[in-house]
């Protein structure tokens, strides 16, 4: 509908009423969620005046789920069934969760993803980020006093295709309209460029609980490119946690350890370590079950030695990017500093000697990433006000690639590019009369299908008989803004088309989404049904009013047989509209929709016909 | 092969308003470019329907393709060469000067052993000295394409050039491999 909204430079929409969007961090050891009130971004607290939310869920016996502070509380008495930092196993198998052995959580290693057994059944981590994402849901509703209209969900940069599904379908699941994923140093810079009217190349260094992004950013009138990111999708201040506990059981030489006491250990060591930033040492006095007492004093010199490399594995990726940008540290203008794990002096100080410039601390680094992504929804979401009109390009992490013969990787989209982004490939058949072939898209950097991530493999079926290497099958890769990824294949001799959904290996189908869906709405009984059904209509009124402005406009571009047909279905949603049957109401939108295409598509070209005509350089503005 | 599946009729140059050169002025690129992808771009679609919004996905596409392209000197010799019916023949044509070959032999040498001896300044040095040339190359084939219209020449320099490109990537990956 907006493709027929197209609004000239520096020219406000039509007004309307202000809709609901927030931007929610979905972050492995906090969750924020943040939203713009009279122009400003700001993040929205519980009735406590709490900002945060642990990302912590707890399941009781009676099916219950306790969310955030009640449910941190619960992590050393019940550890199996209370589920930290689950962000770390979105999209995840078994195999690759560092220090699986000392979780406290029975896993099922299920297809593409691990999934875990609780005293309330078998979770995904789908379904435990959804409980998270529920709750800042409920918090920002009750404090904006209405339903949202959509959100936008931050993910690392590094998160591969795999973890971005996983992402969107927690969202869906928490009964979330997803207006974008975003990548949360992206979210940064939005917060921070627009806050200090940046301009030039600048670094955002994301070390949050678990995951470390770097990007690598131009800003320039009102554009946001990233040039090139890098990371570690498993690696944040859980590790350095995880090393402060290693030392003491190592230090203390205990015996192997309960549940519990390996939870209170490690929920002391990170303690210990947020202690260190501001003192320079850290007393760690623990009682056991056993009766037994650890009492022990961790030193900053200890703690730099134990987590030199930890911080070193931040370097290499830095480096990386840079190179991938084409840039040196002398074109850096500023390092922008986001995630909680920059708090640590050791971090401080690495990226300031890699980068030889003082790194910008002048953004709370655990807000700046939930604020950026609030006044992304706000655009999204159509509150614009004059001068917001930013683009944002983003790249793609990792490159995307293709098995081909002997389990070797052929790249289609190499990483770094910017998004949205097509690519196409051909195949053959190798058999005479072969009617079907598999293909495998994985993602990463190596040259081995074993060493990269298997993102979907998927069969094409129903190929015409012919001889070998006669049929040409066309497989086009499309990665979307938000950099998730979907596949289509035609075949071109006989001009057949499937569509491939890239189903996200881990077998969340969208059935099961579906099920688990209507699981949830069956408590929330009609409304669930109300509220899908006033959307429909909300939406419905849109879509008039947007083909009503662009017939006013451009009505011109249309033959009296077109302008016919889309009056007809105009006429047609609005009688749906009035009933109680909302797949009329979406039926007759998507007839409007299809009446419109060809439409749009000609405003589209005379857009951007009329963006480049007769424009000076020096006069071009967004 | 490689090809982009979209439906857009207007080569790169044309599709930003710009001339057929291979000496674009940068900044009239990438303000075109922002002018362009600024109303395409799925962000400023948000609300539309799925039809449409696959429309701008499209769209925004088709626009990165050909800002990427010609915001690369090489890329952008490259495909300049093919808009002007000139074949770089990059796959058939093989013949190199021996002294270009010389001086790529000694920089592979020298990656090689920076990489065994994990020296990551010697990487770092040949690196610089790299991209030194290559930017004298885009200087030139500028000349050659723009200037004396020499394609021929123009053609054998865009092959070199995806030698020392080529190179450059190894390099890269050395140091990643020393760095790591």
């Amino acid at each position: 509908m907006a493709l027929l909204q197209i609004a000239e430079p520096g020219e406000s929409a039509a007004p309307h009423e202000h809709r609901l969007a927030v931007g929610i961090d979905l972050g492995t050891t906090n969750t924020l969620v943040a939203t713009v009130r009279s122009g400003m971004s700001v993040v929205l607290n519980d009735v406590q005046g709490r900002s945060l939310l642990p990302s912590v869920v707890a399941y009781a016996a009676d099916g219950s789920v306790d969310v955030g502070y009640g449910a941190e509380a619960r992590q050393s008495i019940d550890p199996k069934n209370t589920i930290v930092s689950v962000k770390r196993f979105m999209g995840r198998g078994r195999h690759d969760i560092a220090h699986i052995e000392t979780l406290p959580y029975d896993f099922i290693d299920a297809e593409g993803m691990v999934k875990l057994k609780t005293i309330a059944g078998i979770k995904s981590p789908v379904e435990i980020s959804a409980e998270i994402l529920k709750t800042v849901r409920n918090r920002a509703e009750a404090s904006l006093g209405g339903e949202l209209t959509g959100a936008v969900i931050t993910v690392p940069a590094y998160f591969d295709d795999a973890q971005r599904q996983a992402t969107k379908d927690a969202a869906r699941l928490a009964g979330i309209n997803v207006l974008r994923l975003l990548n949360e140093p992206t979210a940064a810079a939005i917060a921070y460029g627009l806050d200090n009217s940046a301009e030039g190349i600048y670094a955002v260094f994301d070390l949050g609980g678990g995951t470390f992004d770097i990007s690598i950013l131009r800003l320039s009138k009102g554009v946001f490119e990233v040039m090139a990111t890098g990371g570690d999708s498993a690696l944040g201040g859980d590790d350095f946690d995880h090393r402060v506990f290693c030392w003491i059981i190592e230090q203390a030489k205990l015996a192997p350890l309960s549940l519990q006491d390996a939870r209170r250990l490690q929920m002391r060591a990170r303690e210990a370590k947020e202690q260190l930033s501001q003192h320079g040492q850290a007393p760690i006095t623990v009682k056991l079950g056993s009766g037994e007492y650890v009492d022990l004093v961790l030193t900053t010199e200890v703690f730099t030695e134990i987590s030199r490399t930890l911080v070193q594995k931040t370097i290499a990726p830095t480096k990386k990017a840079l190179r991938d940008a084409g840039l040196t540290v002398a074109d850096v203008r500023g390092v922008v500093m986001v995630g909680g794990s920059t708090r640590l002096p050791q971090i401080q100080h690495a990226v300031a000697e890699l980068f030889k410039q003082e790194p910008l601390n002048n953004l709370d680094p655990e807000k700046v990433v939930a604020l950026g992504a609030a006044i992304q929804a706000n655009l999204l979401a159509g509150n614009r006000a004059a001068g917001d009109d930013w683009l944002l390009l983003d790249v793609i992490p990792l490159s995307l690639g293709l098995e081909t013969m002997g389990g070797l990787v052929e790249k289609v989209i190499p990483r770094n590019s910017t998004i949205p982004i097509a690519r196409a490939q051909e195949f053959t058949t190798f058999k005479d009369g072969q009617t079907a072939m598999s293909i495998q898209v994985v993602q990463g950097e190596r040259e081995l299908v074993s060493d990269c991530r298997s993102l979907a493999r998927f069969e094409l079926r129903g190929i015409p008989p012919m001889v070998a290497g006669a049929a040409r099958i066309r497989v086009t890769f499309q990665v979307a803004a938000d950099g998730l990824l979907s596949v289509t294949a035609r075949e071109q001799t006989s001009g057949r088309e499937a569509r491939i959904e890239v189903k996200p290996a881990y077998g969340l189908s969208d059935d099961e989404i579906a099920t688990m869906l209507k699981d949830s709405f069956s408590h929330a009984g009609d409304d669930a049904f109300r509220r899908a059904l006033r959307e429909a209509q909300v939406e419905a009124q849109r879509l008039i009013e947007a083909t009503q402005s662009a017939l006013e406009d451009d009505a011109a571009l249309l033959s009296t047989l077109e302008r016919a047909q889309i009056d007809a279905a105009m006429a047609q949603l609005q009688s749906a509209m009035v009933g109680d049957d909302r797949r009329a109401i979406d039926q007759a939108m998507q007839a409007l929709s299809a009446a419109t295409n060809e439409f749009a598509a000609r405003r589209m070209n005379q857009s951007v016909q009329r963006a480049l005509a007769g424009r000076k350089v020096d006069q071009l503005s967004l | 092969m490689t090809t982009f599946d979209l439906n857009f009729a207007a080569d790169h140059f044309t599709l930003f308003g710009l001339p057929q050169v291979q000496a674009l002025d940068q900044e009239s690129l990438d303000n075109a470019f922002r002018a362009v992808q600024s109303r395409v771009h799925p962000d400023k679609h948000a609300h539309a329907s799925e039809a449409d919004q696959r429309l701008a996905m499209q769209w925004a596409t088709r626009i990165n393709e050909a800002y990427q392209t010609l915001k690369s000197p090489g890329r952008r010799a490259r495909y300049l060469l093919q808009l002007l019916g000139h074949d770089a023949r990059i796959e058939s044509n093989t013949a190199m000067p021996a002294e270009f070959l010389m001086s790529q032999m000694e920089l592979r040498e020298a990656v090689e052993e920076a990489r065994s001896a994990a020296d990551e300044d010697a990487l770092d040095a040949v690196r610089g000295r790299l991209l030194d040339e290559i930017k004298a190359d885009y200087e030139r084939l500028a000349g050659l394409i723009d200037v004396t219209r020499d394609l021929d020449a123009a053609a054998d320099l865009v092959r070199q050039l995806m030698f020392q490109e080529k190179l450059l990537n190894e390099v890269d990956d050395a140091l990643e491999a020393v760095t790591a």
